[in-house]
């Protein structure tokens, strides 16, 4: 085990009080198989899964429900036996709270595996693993959720360094930790396999210090191995973050727009190694995972859970709820979003839900203006400008904020953490910014419209000048000469055949 | 509350627990100047926050904003503090009615109320008053022994009611900077003229240690993270760096660092006023600059320009160009180049 | 006296040849401004303005014929920007021209069209797909639900349908909230 100490730090960045522990006083817990699944058709970056199965079909577990369209898209398994009952809008877990397309799966209770599959990957070749990866359906678990074969595809980029994300720096979530320390040889047996994948040299897991029985187990496991190193890294949200994290490691700051891929670095997070372990090893796709569930529940837990389980489903299973308080936030309560029910299924992106109190979803502090005290920029892990990026946002003036830099802002809710007037930062910046893409949206469809447009005119002035040739062409052709020689010789002809005609009248008198 | 989103958690700390916490920091320096001048600062004080909060409630009640809300967070209070530690403790009140009238209604709602003022209003009611009553804004009381006794309380009670002239001018003095700089227009040089003649039995004059507790409330707000160091750190280095260049060059005709840093407002300016975040610069590199240049503006009105003390207009002047302060020194993006 | 006139016509005479010479030198070709309206223009053509589309709209605005307010699929924004642009006083949509509606697309009923191609011929932006006696079909990604197609249909088969907000093009809100609530939030 090489030993790298040097950490290096990025501006800002809070420590709050991190509730972990309220979860972790118990092993990963399983819960009974739910009545029914609803299997969202996107819970991946990029395209909508292809259908691939019909109503009324029977599917076994593991079975293809969808497949990847295209590169960026990502496959979706059957996460159990059962009957392919419907297809349509559902509630799903998104910001918005609007419907999306589901796939309900009405389980036969039985939990009988397709053949499964495993990969020999020593054998054929990193190419072909990591084509069978993109059948897999594995997604970045961490909640980012970007199709995992792409990042293992590298487009041409040498990779040295894998980058192995346990920082897990929001609040409440403890999956990544939990997994960690229960299935600690699968992720490390999971690290050489990415390295192998990847062509990396080394691999440095990122931990913050918050999780002392994960680093124990890890550091006891990668002792003999020198192409895996551990990085402790304080306990300061977000050093969970991608780029944070691998200035934190390595001290390289991914500009914006670029992938850590063009600097030779790549990442992934544990639950994410995991998973293609499994996938390779044994053979099953990715049709579970770890979430936490915290907050004011009777027995807050981490939990595996099949993707498609209603959440209600869950909360039951975690003895229901403390008071009654019905709002549940997915992911950590920095970052994360109030669902629009207790109704929606776990998918891929659900690393944690908490049942939160009504002191997190109402705030019922007073607004009051900004007085430019900077707090905010001082805690601002990208050195913006939160303040200013504010004053423009909340006043339209969207092109000034784009000039600040309002889209290198990550949204990790520092600054709305530390204002002291209580104004909701972020949500200025998330509005500008849907504001901006929306208009940039608009902008290139009136682009083609205004093409097309141009394209019709053209169109139509072509073909007029073309028909007001013809009718030319044919004017001129009917006052030519020889044309009225023709017909003189015509008339000529005629007029020979009836003096024919008449003398042949005359002679026969 | 609508569409509420991330993040759920936040951080105790409100515009209110700022401002009292400065209020507080204030204390110390107070202690010492009732201590050294009797009660007279108390009473404008007392009329300053009066003035202040029925200003705030009244302009708050025309604008039709909740004064529960905005009275709350102290900003006028703080405002009106400064101001009322800025004047000379014998000034009559109607002097700190104007004065307050001037920094709450015209320098900070004229503009917009909190947090759209682009100068800092205590200043400016401080400027106001100093240009309109310049007689009564240079008389400063002279350090008074007993300051608590029923004599000198009753006399401070008299001059806030009545003015200097029912008491005599007895017991006004110039400040050491005022007394300083006329001598030296007098064509003394600095050896010959006795600060001992300013200055009470101990080493220090009785401004200074005044100077001092300011200086002790301010580093108070420095380790509560209320401040950040950039600006008063910078500030009294600058000021140290360039009165002791000057200092050392003519000794005869320029006064020492000490003096400087601890006569006139230098140590309130540091940590109380400068502070000010509202009308001052946001990012670190600008409150380099702009502390660098409040010092030698402040150097500058002192030693060379017609008044004793120049803290206010340095101020105002440097409260005009934040806007481009704060645009020329954006700090770099987390990987931009 | 004498003096000071001659001060100032001397100075006439030099600001007024720089004047005149860089308006030569530095002139401008074209006229840019018509492209600029243009870009603002939502690029719907469907002609409400009374011109026949969004880059004679332009032009007639560029001229001074035409006021900035005639748009109605630009909106109140469009006219906004319109204001800035040109540096005139922003005016209230004229409502002679139509009203701000939400961006629909124009769908054919496939079942009652009898294919008379009356419609391509209106569209626009060329956005419907179709040949005479078969049933035709609407490009939703082109078209700019400008309702040009409507009018010319003699069976009434096309219908204009409001776009969803979807999981795609959902917005996040400008932030609401009250100042005068006054409890304290409680702190993690």
């Amino acid at each position: 085990m090489s030993i790298v100490d040097k950490i290096f730090k990025f501006n800002g960045g809070i420590k709050t009080d991190t509730r972990k522990t309220v979860s972790t006083s118990h092993p990963i817990k399983k819960i009974s198989m739910p009545k029914k699944l609803i299997l969202p058709l996107r819970q991946h970056v990029g395209r909508v899964a292809k259908l691939k199965v019909n109503l009324g079909e029977k599917v076994l577990k593991g079975q293809l429900i969808a497949e990847a369209d295209g590169n960026v898209s990502a496959a979706i398994h059957a996460p159990t036996s059962g009957i392919i009952v419907s297809v349509e809008k559902q509630s799903i877990p998104h910001p918005s709270g609007l419907p999306d397309y589901c796939v309900t799966l009405i389980p036969d209770g039985k939990d009988t595996w397709i053949k499964k599959d495993p990969v020999n990957w020593k054998k054929i070749g990193r190419e072909e693993t990591i084509k069978k990866i993109y059948s897999s359906g594995i997604v970045g678990l961490g909640g980012a959720t970007f199709p995992s074969h792409l990042k293992l595809h590298n487009n041409n980029n040498e990779i040295k360094t894998l980058v192995v994300n346990a920082a897990e720096c929001e609040p409440y979530i403890t999956c990544d930790d939990m997994l960690m320390r229960e299935k600690s040889v699968d992720l490390i047996e999971g690290i050489r396999l990415v390295l192998h994948l990847l062509g990396a040299e080394n691999a440095i897991i990122g931990i913050e210090d918050n999780k002392p029985e994960a680093i124990e187990k890890l550091t006891v496991l990668v002792k003999k191995d020198e192409h895996i190193s551990i990085k402790v890294v304080p306990t300061i949200y977000p050093s969970g973050d991608a780029k944070r994290l691998i200035y934190l490691l390595t001290g390289t700051q991914i500009a914006k727009g670029k992938r850590s891929a063009e600097y030779g670095i790549q990442m992934f997070n544990v639950a994410t190694i995991v998973a293609l372990y499994n996938f390779i090893n044994l053979g099953e796709p990715s049709i579970s995972r770890i979430i936490t569930i915290t907050g004011n529940v009777t027995a807050p837990n981490n939990y595996e859970v099949l993707f498609g389980t209603p959440l209600s489903d869950l909360i039951v299973d975690a003895g229901g709820v403390i008071k009654k308080s019905s709002s549940f936030i997915m992911g950590g309560p920095m970052m994360g979003f109030k669902l629009p029910s207790v109704n929606v299924p776990v998918t891929k992106a659900m690393n944690c839900v908490i049942n939160a109190g009504s002191e997190m979803v109402e705030n019922n502090s007073p607004v009051l203006p900004c007085i430019r005290c900077a707090r905010c920029a001082d805690a601002c892990p990208v050195t913006l400008q939160p303040q200013e990026l504010f004053w423009f946002s909340q006043s339209n003036q969207f092109e000034k904020a784009e000039n600040y830099n309002l889209f290198d802002c990550i949204e990790c809710g520092c600054c709305s953490y530390v204002c002291p007037s209580n104004i909701p930062l972020v949500q200025y910046y998330r509005y500008a910014k849907s504001e901006i893409i929306g208009e940039r949206h608009a902008k290139e469809e009136a682009d083609i419209a205004r093409e097309r447009n141009d394209f019709r005119l053209h169109r139509l002035q072509r073909e007029k000048e073309e028909r007001a040739k013809k009718v030319a062409e044919r004017k001129a052709n009917t006052s030519s000469d020889e044309k009225s020689k023709v017909i003189d010789e015509k008339r000529k002809a005629i007029t020979e055949a009836l003096e024919r005609i008449k003398n042949e009248e005359v002679s026969e008198k | 509350m609508i569409n509420q989103q991330s993040p759920f958690i936040q951080k105790s700390s409100s515009v209110t627990s700022i401002m009292l916490l400065v209020i507080l920091a204030l204390i110390p320096g107070l202690v010492f100047y009732v201590h050294y001048f009797g009660v007279g600062v108390l009473l404008n004080l007392v009329a300053a926050s009066i003035t202040a909060i029925l200003a705030e409630y009244l302009v708050l009640k025309i604008r039709k904003l909740p004064p529960k809300v905005y009275l709350y967070d102290g900003s006028a209070l703080v405002a009106a503090w400064l101001l009322a530690l800025s004047i000379p403790s014998i000034a009559p009140w109607w002097i700190i009615v104007v004065g307050t009238l001037f920094t709450i209604v015209i320098a900070k709602h004229f503009y917009g109320g909190l947090g759209s003022n682009i100068f800092n209003p205590a200043m400016i009611g401080y400027a106001v008053l100093l240009i309109s009553f310049p007689a009564l804004m240079t008389k400063w009381p002279s350090p008074i022994e007993n300051s608590l006794s029923l004599e000198s309380i009753g006399q401070a009670f008299q001059i806030f009611f009545y003015g200097l002239e029912v008491v005599g001018d007895g017991l006004t003095s110039a400040t050491p900077l005022d007394y300083v700089k006329t001598e030296l227009l007098q064509g003394q040089i600095l050896p010959d003229i006795s600060i001992a003649s300013i200055s009470t039995s101990t080493n220090l004059t009785s401004t200074q240690i005044v100077s001092l507790g300011y200086l002790l409330g301010g580093v108070g707000l420095l380790y509560k993270k209320i401040i950040s160091w950039h600006l008063p750190v910078t500030y009294l280095l600058s000021l140290a760096f360039i009165s002791g260049f000057f200092h050392f060059v003519d000794p005869n005709n320029f006064s020492s660092v000490t003096f400087h840093l601890l006569n006139g407002g230098t140590i309130l300016c540091a940590f109380f006023i400068l502070t000010d975040p509202v009308s001052g610069p946001t990012t670190p590199k600008g409150k380099l600059w702009f502390a660098f240049m409040v010092a030698i503006l402040v150097y500058v009105i002192r030693v060379f320009g017609g008044y004793p003390e120049g803290i206010a207009f340095a101020v105002i002047f440097m409260n005009i160009c934040v806007p481009l302060i704060d645009n020329l020194t954006q700090p770099k993006v987390f990987g931009h180049d | 006296m004498l003096t000071s006139v001659l001060i100032v016509l001397f100075l006439a005479l030099i600001i007024g040849s720089i004047l005149g010479f860089s308006s030569i030198k530095f002139k401008v070709e074209g006229d840019p401004i018509i492209d600029k309206i243009d870009s603002i223009l939502p690029q719907t053509q469907c002609g409400q303005c009374s011109y026949p589309g969004c880059k004679p709209y332009a032009t007639a605005i560029a001229k001074g014929e035409a006021d900035i307010n005639q748009c109605p699929p630009g909106g109140d924004d469009g006219v906004r920007r319109l204001a800035e642009l040109l540096g005139v006083e922003y005016k209230p949509l004229n409502e002679e021209h139509g009203n701000t509606k939400p961006k629909s697309i124009a769908v054919i009923d496939e079942s009652t069209c009898i294919g008379c191609t009356l419609c391509i011929q209106a569209c626009p932006v060329d956005a419907i797909l179709g040949a005479a006696k078969h049933m035709h079909t609407i490009i939703e990604k082109e078209c700019t639900g400008c309702e040009l197609c409507l009018p010319p249909c003699p069976v009434d088969c096309i219908d204009m349908v409001a776009l969803q907000e979807n999981t795609e093009n959902w917005k996040w809100k400008y932030p609401v909230f009250s100042i005068k609530n006054q409890k304290q939030r409680v702190s993690p």
